[in-house]
C-alpha cells in the first residue's frame, strides 16, 4: 500500500496528523513518530526516547521539541538530540512533504535496523 | 553489555550524591538497587535543625523525590533493613525477606547516635537527634512544653536546644567538657558561644557529668555526678556519633571504628564499598558532608572504571546552623609549640576571631560574630597561601586587603576563580560563574540544580546570590516569584488571577496577553494552564487534548514499556458478579498480562496495547462500567467500609454515603489526584485519616476530615468540621473541593495547598461562612454539569480515533519496489 517514489516512502496525509501531536508509523525496524509542530512543520523520529525507550509520540510537543511521557526528557524534533543537561539522540528520519503527502527516507528507516 | 547490578545500602547524602554523580557520568551503567532502613526517600539531613524549629518542613529538604528514583530506574525499597550480606553468592537480604543479587555493593549505613551507658538510659522520653524520626518525637514531646534536658553541647546539642526552644520548651545544656563545642571552637569562642546561647534562655551547664537518668517508667530528671538533679520532660542525648559498622563485620570484612576502606574506598574484599560516616580512611571517620561527598565522588568514579580516583582527607569548615548565632571554624587550631595566632576580640560586640598560622600559612581560624569571611580564610587554608605580604591586617579580612572597601559585592568580586563557595558541595566560584554563562542561567534554583552550590546546608546562600548578581547585574532579582516555568516570569498565583480579570480563554490568548515567551509553551506550563481554563470557564473553554499529559489524553496510565493499564469504577469499592465476569472476559478475549486490586478498592488491568483500548472500553462500557480516571489529576476513588449494611460497630451508612459522594464528584478535575474515603466508625477501616478528603461516621453525624497523605509524605488528616446529615457532609465536601479547584496551584496535593494558604482560611471558608460554603457548592455543581461525560463511551464512539491507530505500516523497503 505504500507509494514509493525513490528513494522515499508515502507514510500518509499531512493533514492526519494533529497540530502540536504525533502519529505513529509502524515498521519492521520499529516504530517511527511523525510529529507536527504549532507552526506545522512535520519531523520524523525513531519512536523510542534515548534514555530508556518511552515512546515520543506519547509526549507532549512545543515548539520543536518533544517531553518524552515516561521521564519528562525533552528530545529536539530537529535533530533528535536531548535538551537539557540530559544527554542522548535518538535517530532523525528525513521527511518531506510533497503535494499533502508526508514522505520518509527509506534508507533512513532502513539504517534503524543497525 | 548487560547491565551490572549495583545494590546500595542505605539512602542517606553520601551514596545519593554518589548516585547523582555516577549517573551524570555514566548513565545506563548499572541497574541500580537501594535499602533504605528508614520508610522515606533521601533528604538533607544537615537541614534537621530548621525542621526542629520550625524554619523548614520535610518537604523541603528532600534532596530525591519519588521521581527521581524513577526517572534513573532505581529500586528504592523504602523500610528494608538489611540484615545480610553473603559475599560467596554476591546477594544482600532484608529484614523483610527481599533478597538482591549485586556485582558492586556500596554499604552506605551510616552511623548511630552514641547512647551514654547510665542508668535509665533506655526510659521513655529519652531521644537522639539523628533522623527525622527524632525530630518527629521531638516536635511531639515540645508540644507538651516542660523541662527539656540535652547532654551534648556540640554542633548537633547545640542546634536541637535551639529548636527545642524555640518549640516552648524550658532548655537546659550539659556539656562535659570545660566550654561548648570544643573541637570547633577555642576556650574564648566558647565563651561568646555560651553567652550567646544563654541569652536565648537556654541554660548552659559546662563540666557536668551525667551519673542517671531518673524515673520509673518515663524521665523526670536527670542527676549529675555532683548529686544535683534537674527536672526533666525529655532528655536529647547528642554527645557523638559511632559508626554503623555491624553489618560489615558479620559479613567478615575489616572493620576497625568503621569499616576500612584504602584510598579507592573499597573495603577487604574489592567488589564491596563502604561510604559515608560509617568508612574509616587512613584510620578516621567523618561527621561532616563535604569530605563524605568527596567520598562519594571516588566511589561514583571507581565505579565508572576510573581506578586512579583516591580520597584523601582535607581540611573541613563548620557553620553553626542556629539562627542568629554566627560561628565558623575551619581547619586545625591547636595550640602548639610551632605556631602562632593572630586573635581580635571584641567582646562588647560579640566579635572574635582567631587565626592559627604556621610557616606564615593560615591553617585554622575561628570566627564567632560577622562570619563572613570565613570562606576567604578557609581559601587561604586550603591553598597554603603564604600570608607575610599582609600579616598586619590579615585579621581583619579580605575587604582590607589592598584597601577595598567592606562591601560585600566587592569582596566576592575580589575572590579568586578557585575559591570555595559551598563548602558542602566543594563548589568553588569559576564554577558557578562559568555554568552561569554556559547555561544561562538566571535563578539561585536554577545555580543551585546545575551546580549544587548552597543546594545543602544553605548557609553560603547569600555568597552563592552574590556570585550570581556580579555575573548577571542588576537583572538578578532574588525576591521574585518563582515563575511556572522558563516559558513566563510569573507564578502560578499571578497567572490564575489574570485568566480571571482580562477573561483569558485559551491557551494561545493566554500566552498571547501575558506575554509567554515560547511560541506554544512546554510540557509544564501547558497541562496546568489547560488545567486552570477548564476550572475557571467550565463549559466555555474547549479541552486541549495536546496539552494534555498522555495518560489523560488517552484515558489510561502508560506503563514502562509503552502498554496502558486499564482501571474500570466501581463505585465506592462495591462490584458484582456481572461486573467481575465482564473484567474476566475482557482479561480473556484481549491477553492482558496482568490483573491487580489497588489500593482505591478497584481492579487494575495492565499490559493493555494503545490500539485495544478502544475495544476494550467498549466491552466494559457494554457490562455498565466507566473509565475510573485512575490515570487523572481529577476525583479517583472513594474508599468505604461496609457500615451499618454489614458491620456491627458501623454507626452510620458508610458504603451509601461513599457510593453517593464518587457518583456526585466523578468527572471533576482538580490540580491534583483527589482521594476520598468514608469509615462507617472511628475504627476507621476505609482508612479515611490519610486521605485528600476524609469522612469518619459517627453516632452523631460525620467527622470530616482533610489534607491527609499517604505517598511520598504522610500526614494524618486534619479535621475540618462536623456534619449533622448526609447532604450537609456532600455539601461541604463539595465546597472545600472547589476551594482547593479554585486555589490550587497544578500538581500541588490538596495538603500542601492546605499548608500553603493556611488550614484557618479554608474552615471559615467552607464551615464557618454558610454563604459562601453555597456559593462554592453551586459552583462545583455548575462544572460537574460538564464533566460527568465518560470519555471511554465518546472514543468507542469515535472521539480521537487517530490516537489509537497507526498512520502506516510499513513493510520491508526492499519489498517495495
Amino acid at each position: 500500500m505504500n507509494m514509493v517514489s525513490g528513494n522515499w516512502l508515502d507514510v500518509g496525509a499531512a493533514a492526519d496528523v494533529p497540530v502540536r501531536g504525533a502519529r505513529v508509523v509502524k515498521s519492521p525496524m520499529g516504530d517511527i513518530a511523525v510529529f507536527k509542530a504549532a507552526d506545522g512543520s512535520l519531523f520524523a523520529l525513531r519512536d523510542q526516547c534515548p534514555h530508556k525507550g518511552g515512546p515520543l509520540s506519547q509526549g507532549i510537543v512545543h515548539g520543536h521539541a518533544v517531553t518524552c511521557p515516561l521521564h519528562n526528557w525533552v528530545i529536539s524534533l530537529i535533530d533528535g538530540e536531548a535538551q537539557g543537561a540530559d544527554k542522548g539522540c535518538t535517530p532523525k528520519i528525513p521527511l518531506k512533504v510533497e503535494a499533502g503527502r508526508i514522505l520518509l527516507s527509506a534508507e533512513a528507516i532502513a539504517r534503524l535496523a543497525a | 553489555m548487560s547491565q551490572q547490578k549495583l545494590v546500595v545500602i542505605g539512602n542517606g547524602m553520601a551514596p545519593g550524591r554518589a548516585l547523582e554523580k555516577l549517573f551524570e557520568t555514566s548513565p545506563g551503567l548499572y541497574d541500580v538497587t537501594i535499602f533504605n532502613a528508614e520508610p522515606r526517600v533521601n533528604y538533607d539531613r544537615i537541614l534537621l535543625s530548621p525542621v526542629l524549629s520550625g524554619e523548614k518542613a520535610y518537604e523541603d529538604i528532600i534532596i530525591h523525590g519519588d521521581d527521581w528514583y524513577s526517572a534513573h530506574g532505581v529500586t528504592l525499597h523504602k523500610g528494608a533493613k538489611v540484615t545480610t550480606i553473603d559475599r560467596a553468592a554476591k546477594t544482600v537480604t532484608s529484614e523483610t525477606g527481599i533478597t538482591a543479587p549485586y556485582d558492586k555493593l556500596i554499604i552506605a549505613t551510616g552511623s548511630q547516635p552514641f547512647i551514654i551507658p547510665v542508668p535509665g538510659a533506655n526510659l521513655a522520653g529519652v531521644l537522639t537527634y539523628r533522623d527525622l524520626d527524632d525530630v518527629h518525637a521531638m516536635l511531639l514531646a515540645a508540644k507538651s512544653g516542660g523541662r527539656a534536658v540535652v547532654i551534648g553541647g556540640g554542633l548537633l546539642g547545640l542546634e536541637a536546644a535551639a529548636g527545642l526552644k524555640e518549640q516552648g520548651m524550658d532548655v537546659t545544656v550539659l556539656h562535659l567538657m570545660p566550654h561548648l563545642m570544643e573541637r570547633q571552637l577555642d576556650s574564648a569562642a566558647g565563651y561568646l558561644l555560651q553567652r550567646a546561647v544563654e541569652q536565648r534562655g537556654i541554660q548552659v551547664m559546662c563540666k557536668a557529668n551525667t551519673h542517671a537518668i531518673e524515673g520509673e517508667t518515663r524521665v523526670t530528671g536527670v542527676r549529675l555526678d555532683d548529686g544535683t538533679v534537674l527536672p526533666a520532660d525529655l532528655v536529647v542525648m547528642a554527645v557523638g556519633i559511632r559508626p554503623n559498622a555491624g553489618l560489615a563485620k558479620e559479613a567478615g570484612l575489616g572493620v576497625n571504628r568503621g569499616i576500612v576502606v584504602t584510598p579507592d574506598m573499597r573495603t577487604s574484599d574489592p567488589d564491596i564499598f563502604a561510604l559515608g560516616e560509617c568508612a574509616e580512611a587512613s584510620g578516621q571517620v567523618f561527621g561532616l558532608v563535604a569530605p563524605l561527598y568527596e567520598m562519594a565522588h571516588v566511589v561514583a568514579s571507581q565505579l565508572a572504571g576510573k581506578t586512579d580516583a583516591a580520597f584523601s582527607p582535607s581540611a573541613t569548615a563548620t557553620k553553626l546552623k542556629v539562627t542568629g548565632m554566627d560561628l565558623y571554624s575551619a581547619g586545625d587550631f591547636a595550640d602548639g609549640p610551632d605556631r602562632e595566632e593572630i586573635v581580635l576580640r571584641d567582646p562588647v560586640r560579640g566579635q572574635y576571631r582567631r587565626l592559627v598560622l604556621k610557616d606564615n600559612r593560615v591553617i585554622g581560624a575561628v570566627i564567632y560574630g560577622d562570619t563572613a569571611d570565613g570562606p576567604w580564610f578557609f581559601d587561604l587554608i586550603k591553598r597554603g597561601t603564604d600570608i607575610s605580604g599582609m600579616r598586619s591586617t590579615l585579621i581583619f579580612g579580605q575587604g582590607y586587603q589592598g584597601g577595598s572597601a567592606l562591601d560585600p559585592m566587592a569582596a566576592v568580586a575580589a575572590l579568586p576563580d578557585e575559591a570555595e563557595i559551598c563548602g558542602c558541595n566543594g563548589v568553588c566560584k569559576g564554577k558557578i560563574t562559568a555554568t552561569i554563562a554556559e547555561k544561562g542561567l538566571t535563578t539561585l534554583d536554577a545555580v543551585r540544580a546545575h551546580t549544587k552550590a548552597s543546594a545543602s546546608c544553605g548557609s553560603c546562600t547569600g555568597l552563592v546570590e552574590n556570585v550570581i548578581k556580579l555575573s548577571l547585574g542588576e537583572s538578578y532579582n532574588p525576591a521574585a516569584v518563582t515563575p511556572m516555568c522558563g516559558c513566563t516570569d510569573l507564578g502560578h498565583d499571578d497567572v490564575r488571577r489574570l485568566i480571571v480579570a482580562k477573561k483569558l480563554k485559551s491557551i494561545p490568548a493566554l500566552m498571547q496577553e501575558l506575554g509567554w515567551k515560547t511560541s506554544c509553551g512546554c510540557a509544564k506550563c501547558r497541562p496546568a494552564l489547560n488545567y486552570y481554563l477548564i476550572c475557571d470557564w467550565p463549559g466555555e473553554y474547549e479541552d486541549d487534548s495536546q496539552s494534555r499529559f498522555i495518560n489523560e489524553r488517552v484515558h489510561a496510565n502508560i506503563q514502562k514499556n509503552g502498554t496502558y493499564s486499564v482501571v474500570p469504577r466501581m463505585w465506592g469499592g462495591i462490584t458484582s458478579a456481572r461486573e467481575l465476569r465482564a473484567i474476566a472476559d475482557v482479561v480473556d478475549k484481549f491477553n492482558i498480562p496482568t490483573v491487580k486490586v489497588t489500593g482505591g478498592q478497584r481492579i487494575d488491568m495492565l499490559g493493555v496495547k494503545k490500539e485495544d483500548l478502544p475495544a476494550v472500553w467498549a466491552d466494559l462500557n457494554k457490562a455498565g462500567m466507566i473509565s475510573g480516571a485512575a490515570y487523572a489529576k481529577g476525583l479517583r476513588t472513594v474508599k468505604t467500609c461496609v457500615g451499618t449494611d454489614w458491620c456491627r460497630f458501623g454507626t452510620q451508612d458508610s458504603t451509601g454515603l461513599g457510593v453517593k459522594i464518587e457518583k456526585f464528584m466523578w468527572g471533576s478535575w482538580t490540580p491534583a489526584k483527589l482521594k476520598l474515603a468514608v469509615s462507617g466508625c472511628p475504627r476507621n477501616c476505609a482508612e479515611a485519616t490519610c486521605k485528600d478528603i476524609g469522612v469518619i461516621c459517627v453516632d452523631s453525624g460525620y467527622e470530616i476530615h482533610f489534607a491527609g497523605a499517604a505517598g511520598l509524605d504522610i500526614h494524618g488528616t486534619q479535621v475540618l468540621g462536623h456534619a449533622k446529615t448526609e447532604e450537609e457532609t456532600i455539601e461541604i465536601i463539595a465546597a472545600l473541593t472547589q476551594l482547593y479547584r479554585e486555589q490550587g496551584r497544578y500538581l500541588e496535593r490538596i495538603y500542601k495547598w492546605a499548608k500553603r494558604v493556611g488550614a484557618p482560611s479554608i474552615k471559615a471558608a467552607v464551615i464557618d461562612d454558610l454563604a459562601r460554603r453555597r456559593a462554592l457548592h453551586d459552583r462545583f455543581v455548575e462544572s460537574q454539569t460538564y464533566a460527568q461525560v465518560d470519555p471511554w463511551e465518546e472514543r468507542v464512539n469515535g472521539k480521537d480515533a487517530h490516537e489509537f491507530a497507526a498512520m502506516a505500516e510499513l513493510r520491508l523497503p526492499q519489498a517495495a519496489e
